[in-house]
């Protein structure tokens, strides 16, 4: 078996799951992996809908009582956990998550908390293998992104809202969304945007909120705080209403700069920390040639020679404890438990700090402290290996990507569990 | 009646000390009054090191700074009647020693030859050169029928992990997962090492090293408190087998002995540990001392020479200690080889003249009162190795 095999199930998938297969042909292996639905989305959680009664019930009752939003965000995050250790389609796993990334919502702000991971489910994982336009539509319109980005209190200066508000209770603008949408999301400060068009897409966006009353709390476009009249984003013309939204999202989404920021991205996440020019040209090349298709531009990525470099990247936090639990391939019962391991590698789920997510590059992971929480982190989980064998557990997870220098330390180690620590915290298990 | 995790950590008095270095515990009931601890030395101790043939002629031409210094001078060996001397960071079990408590045999060997850490440690716990479905002081519990009840109650203890010498059909109490653990501190060193052509990833755990106080050159240097080491899962094994509904069986066990490098610096501290463990072990049993044997096992001995890195390699023979306050000690058990030309295992090793079998038989016979037939059970295979006599007083 060839190190290609190897080199996609931890370039470009969460690292191999004790013995499983091993892919013959691994481009055949990545592609069908997008083909149908999900899979992820039959594993059991809330919808945006419960998340919100959950947050209703939380603001009813005060700070009396335990969150019902938090129980909503830890039982469910756990069960997705579960299931990414276990997942056979890793490749559309890692997808979701870099899009999740690219359109970070943080628990940070509180209401994002118990509809976190039904934004993933809702929003980001039924457009992973399709156009990047519905995906952002699905974005910013989701409750989470609403919340998150400030849009529910956001009101036109000359909408009715406004106008009928007292001077004592002032409504107004708040371009946060509107901001981050044209810097992170899409067409990035590269297209040469200024800040007339910010307060243009923030108009725009007013009147799109969180509805938390009745039997199915959601999403809701209110008008008496849309601002009327049509507005004016880089040069495209955006009608006043709800179709405004759409509009201006479908040009952005069509963008050049937008396709030029999504490519760097996806190669600097499964190719390289610099992205090399010809592999961004030519996933830019499919994005425009497929209006935004991003399986395509998925299989594009997985496609360039650059891509099988191997060991280039380093894992992030989420990426390394699930390789490592995967290698183990351990019993439910007897995993450590993911969400507290991640975040104690200080990537929590759903917890970045600021809008533009999690960083992806080495250097912002390989802090000091950072890999010597890794290696502790390498030595508790080996505590759980007791009945493995750990040169058997290093070919299987690692075959010809393990160096001489970790197999000679692993059979020089004075234990099972300190073979397999040596095997986690050595540098091979860093890099995917 | 049933013994609760609450109760059990008052017995203890160790509420929420998960940090014990390497070290764990796990204990099994028996309808007995009498006492069995097994402590694993998981690493392969230098039985060189730890109980010194200072008598002997060509010790120092063979071992350099690893032959240690004669009894009388400073950091001399503890003298154990005339030809072998204590390492002297053993002054506990020296004490014991003198007292008549505990026996040294030198020259153990198991029967295995491969010198592979895993195989031989497996081999030593399962009691069998092959895998079998229990370690063999799971089977000592099943003998004694340690089968309902009190051990059953027991296997309500947190869910760590049983080591192979007790996992098997007999219910067995385990806790402290070694999960909680840290490793010591020559982990981290061979992990840095493994990073250092790194470009990225190399700078951090050696800058990581150093922030966490782990001075530069003296990477694997143990400066974990005592508190958090063996002395103190020792002293818990002892109060719980004390107690007079507590477990009778204790497995524990304690890393640290694979000193490939610089082993006179890096041996002082686990010897230490399982030393201070050992005394902690004696005060936590108090008057059950009496009825309490102690067996300290590792799964091979080092090379009788010194290696380019000032340590040793993988050996052969090596020493196993019996005590317990009814053990006939004071005595250097086991026959000596000697280390001239031609009497070292493959030119290198300390030759075995005892099988390890016969040391734990020999236990389980005067002791625990097993007969011939069930230790051929505990110890499938093993009529070559006979119970060795005499171990208890009486």
């Amino acid at each position: 078996m060839s190190a290609r095999a190897w080199q996609a199930m931890s370039r470009f998938g969460l690292g191999r799951r004790g013995a499983e297969a091993l892919p013959d042909d691994p481009m055949a292996w990545l592609a069908g992996q997008l083909e149908g639905a999900d899979p992820a989305l039959a594993v059991p959680a809330r919808s945006t809908a419960e998340g919100l009664a959950a947050w209703r019930e939380d603001i009813r009752r005060g700070n009396d009582g335990v969150s019902q939003s938090r129980i909503v965000f830890q039982e469910d995050v756990s069960g997705l956990l579960d299931y990414v250790a276990v997942t056979d389609v890793p490749f559309r796993e890692r997808l979701a998550w870099f899009w999740a990334n690219h359109f970070t919502v943080s628990q940070r702000r509180g209401a994002v908390v118990p509809v976190a991971n039904a934004f993933l489910r809702e929003a980001i994982r039924p457009h992973v293998t399709g156009k990047f336009a519905d995906m952002l539509g699905a974005v910013m319109k989701h409750p989470a992104m609403l919340f998150y980005l400030d849009n529910q209190d956001s009101a036109g200066p000359r909408s009715a809202a406004a106008e009928a508000a007292p001077p004592a209770r002032r409504v107004g603008l708040n371009e946060n969304l509107a901001r981050e949408c044209l810097e992170l999301h899409t067409v990035t400060p590269a297209s040469g945007y200024g800040q007339a068009d910010v307060v243009q897409m923030a108009l725009v966006l007013t009147g799109w909120g969180v509805m938390l009353r009745g039997e199915v709390p959601g999403v809701l476009f209110r008008r008496p705080q849309h601002e009327p009249g049509e507005k004016m984003v880089l040069g495209h013309r955006v009608p006043a209403g709800p179709e405004g939204l759409d509009s201006v999202l479908g040009f952005l989404a069509r963008h050049p700069a937008t396709l030029r920021n999504l490519a760097v991205k996806l190669v600097r996440h499964f190719v390289a920390d610099v992205p090399p020019e010809p592999a961004v040209a030519k996933v830019e090349q499919v994005l425009r040639e497929t209006d935004g298709d991003l399986k395509a531009a998925a299989l594009a990525v997985a496609g360039l020679p650059q891509a099988w470099e191997p060991q280039s990247k380093l894992r992030g936090p989420f990426d390394y404890v699930v390789a490592v639990v995967r290698a183990l391939d351990l019993p439910a019962g007897n995993r450590p438990r993911l969400r507290e391991a991640v975040a104690g590698l200080g990537q929590a789920v759903m917890n970045a700090p600021l809008p533009n997510g999690w960083p992806d590059m080495a250097h912002d992971w390989a802090g000091p402290e950072a890999m010597m929480r890794r290696v502790d982190f390498a030595w508790g989980v080996a505590g759980r290996g007791a009945g493995l064998e750990p040169m058997v557990v290093a070919e299987q997870a690692l075959g010809p990507l393990l160096g001489e220098a970790t197999r000679g330390e692993m059979m020089r180690a004075g234990s099972r569990r300190e073979a397999l620590a040596l095997l986690f915290a050595g540098p091979e298990f860093q890099r995917r | 009646m049933t013994m609760r995790i609450s109760r059990r950590g008052t017995l203890l008095g160790l509420a929420g000390a998960f940090s014990l270095g390497r070290a764990s515990l796990a204990v099994a009931a028996a309808p007995t009054e009498k006492r069995l601890a097994v402590v694993v030395l998981r690493g392969a101790l230098d039985g060189l090191s730890a109980v010194v043939p200072y008598g002997e002629a060509g010790l120092s031409g063979l071992r350099g700074g690893l032959a240690g210094v004669e009894p009388g001078r400073e950091g001399g060996v503890l003298e154990l009647g005339g030809f072998f001397g204590l390492h002297p960071a053993l002054s506990g079990l020296h004490g014991m020693f003198r007292a008549g408590e505990a026996v040294v045999v030198h020259a153990v060997a198991g029967s295995w030859r491969n010198r592979s850490h895993f195989e031989a440690q497996d081999w030593m716990e399962f009691g069998a050169e092959r895998r079998l479905e229990s370690g063999w002081l799971n089977r000592v519990a099943g003998a004694l029928g340690g089968v309902p009840g009190k051990g059953a109650d027991l296997a309500l203890a947190v869910g760590g992990l049983t080591p192979v010498l007790l996992r098997g059909p007999a219910p067995v109490g385990s806790w402290l997962p070694q999960s909680f653990a840290p490793p010591a501190g020559d982990f981290y060193a061979r992990v840095a090492r493994l990073h250092a052509a790194d470009q990225v990833t190399g700078p951090a755990v050696a800058s990581g090293l150093r922030e966490r106080g782990f001075a530069a050159g003296a990477l694997g240097e143990d400066r974990r408190p005592e508190r958090f080491g063996f002395p103190a899962l020792a002293g818990a094994a002892g109060r719980m087998l004390a107690a007079s509904d507590g477990p009778r069986l204790a497995a524990l066990e304690i890393g640290g002995w694979d000193t490939h490098a610089n082993q006179a610096d890096r041996l002082a501290g686990p010897l230490r540990q399982l030393d201070s463990g050992l005394v902690a072990l004696r005060e936590g049993l108090g008057a059950a001392w009496g009825q309490t044997v102690v067996l300290v096992m590792t799964e091979f001995g080092r090379t009788v020479r010194v290696n380019g890195t000032r340590g040793t390699d993988h050996g052969t023979g090596t020493v196993a200690f019996v005590a317990g306050g009814g053990v006939a000690g004071g005595r250097v058990r086991g026959d000596w080889p000697g280390l001239g030309a031609g009497q070292l295992f493959e030119g290198r090793d300390l030759a075995p003249t005892t099988d390890l079998r016969s040391v734990s038989k020999g236990v389980l016979a005067d002791h625990l009162g097993l007969p011939g037939a069930v230790l051929e059970r505990v110890f499938p295979g093993s009529l070559g190795a006979a119970p060795m006599s005499g171990l208890l007083r009486g």
